[in-house]
């Protein structure tokens, strides 16, 4: 039913049926729509870096532009020891950011808005970050949950906050993604929604809320994308330079 | 951050009237673990496929480009700030040199005109001399003049005197008696008729 706003999120298969030991593989919209995202990230970035020209082209300062920016980011927050995982911060930085704005398209399918995937994403910045501390830091890596100059009888209740803050982190950072993607997705449907039933004559209303919700979105897209990236700069400033 | 969460409770709670009204489907898709496997499959592809490439192939090169913009850039500025320096130094020497061009053609141009003066010195001096000495001859020709002419005018005056008085009485008179009348007036009134 098309005025259901959950309906856009729905995965369904495109194609057979793919099973290796009983396990679904099938490929779907989500994969669809993933393969798209990385396909216009590598056209691009491939096409902004073919040409050296000393006075770049609109495309080729589109890619150096982002390239900077990224750059800025991981020094400004986790300094010159995050510079070895600026390809990584790169790639995800520019994934979430494109299946974001893909997902903006009209009739087209969010994959950020659907929990499994940004909980992939954070799980596995989360496991990386927690291995990298260990072995930077060997068992000292466990003084972050120490924070230096704590009353000793607060200490226990500090440490266990602190344990349960560090743990929450791949679950902070999938859900803020997710639910900022899939509430304003599903806004904007239940908006488009009201136009359709309240017709012409008080339509207008929740379509002009809609075309400003557009613009907000957009605004929204980037921004998860910019603060996924960032926090995932500022768990590894905290595995590189141990400051407790 | 709260406004968002907020907003989230009161979408889901209209989310879940939806549901309830459409009989078809089982509140979010996203909890669904149906396909959930095949997503993360498709992701880590799609992820690792993205991070390889981008890795290996297109980050490099845009750093380079960066890196070689930069050092062009650099070079560039300065190669402009020797040409700078060379071109201010060229300046100098040019502006020194019509300092000095200058300051010659002042010497010149106060040579010259010393010599001018100088020469037009010696040449007035020289004119004065001769000036000096033709007023002299011609004065002293004047004052010889001036000597000589009471002799003359009494010579004349002595004739006419004669000739009238020989009019007046038909007799000749004696020339000297004449003369010395004249020579009697003359004398007293030398002064009178000459005036130095």
């Amino acid at each position: 039913m098309a005025t259901n706003p959950m309906h856009q999120f729905e995965v369904y298969r495109i194609g057979p049926e793919i099973k290796i030991n009983q396990i679904d593989i099938s490929f779907t919209n989500a994969s669809l729509f993933m393969i798209i995202s990385c396909i216009s990230i590598l056209l691009v970035f491939n096409l902004g870096s073919s040409k050296k020209n000393i006075i770049p082209n609109k495309i080729q300062l589109l890619a150096e532009l982002s390239y900077s920016f990224i750059s800025k980011m991981i020094s400004d927050t986790a300094g010159i020891k995050g510079k070895p995982y600026f390809n990584l911060i790169f790639s995800l930085f520019m994934f979430v950011l494109f299946c974001n704005m893909f997902g903006m398209l009209p009739y087209a399918f969010t994959v950020t808005s659907h929990i499994i995937v940004t909980f992939v994403l954070a799980a596995f910045i989360f496991i990386g970050v927690t291995i990298l501390g260990f072995v930077k830091h060997g068992l000292g890596y466990l003084k972050l949950f120490v924070p230096s100059g704590v009353p000793l009888i607060l200490l226990p209740l500090i440490v266990i906050i602190e344990v349960i803050s560090y743990l929450s982190r791949p679950i902070s950072l999938s859900v803020r993604l997710f639910a900022n993607m899939m509430a304003g997705h599903t806004m904007m449907k239940v908006f488009g929604g009201f136009v359709i039933s309240l017709g012409i004559v008080g339509g207008w209303l929740p379509l002009s809320f809609s075309v400003a919700l557009t613009g907000l979105e957009i605004l929204v897209a980037f921004l998860q994308a910019y603060v996924f990236a960032i926090l995932t700069c500022i768990y590894l400033n905290d595995a590189l330079n141990l400051h407790h | 951050m709260l406004k968002k969460i907020i907003l989230f409770i009161v979408l889901f709670n209209t989310l879940i009237f939806f549901s309830v009204n459409s009989a078809e489907s089982g509140g979010m898709p996203q909890l669904n673990p149906e396909f959930w496997i095949s997503q993360i499959f498709w992701l880590t592809i799609s992820f690792g496929i993205l991070y390889v490439i981008l890795s290996k192939f297109i980050l490099p090169k845009i750093r380079n480009n960066i890196e070689l913009r930069k050092s062009q850039i650099l070079d560039n500025v300065e190669t402009a700030e020797k040409q700078k320096t060379e071109s201010d130094k060229k300046l100098k020497e040019y502006e020194e040199l019509i300092l000095k061009s200058k300051s010659e053609a002042k010497n010149y141009f106060n040579e010259a005109r010393k010599k001018i003066i100088e020469d037009l010195d010696a040449k007035s001096l020289v004119l004065d001399k001769e000036l000096g000495e033709e007023i002299k001859k011609t004065e002293n020709e004047v004052s010889e003049l001036i000597n000589k002419s009471p002799e003359k005018i009494n010579k004349i005056a002595i004739e006419i005197s004669s000739n009238i008085v020989k009019q007046l009485i038909g007799e000749e008179v004696n020339n000297s008696s004449i003369s010395a009348i004249v020579d009697d007036l003359s004398k007293k009134n030398r002064f009178k008729y000459y005036g130095n």
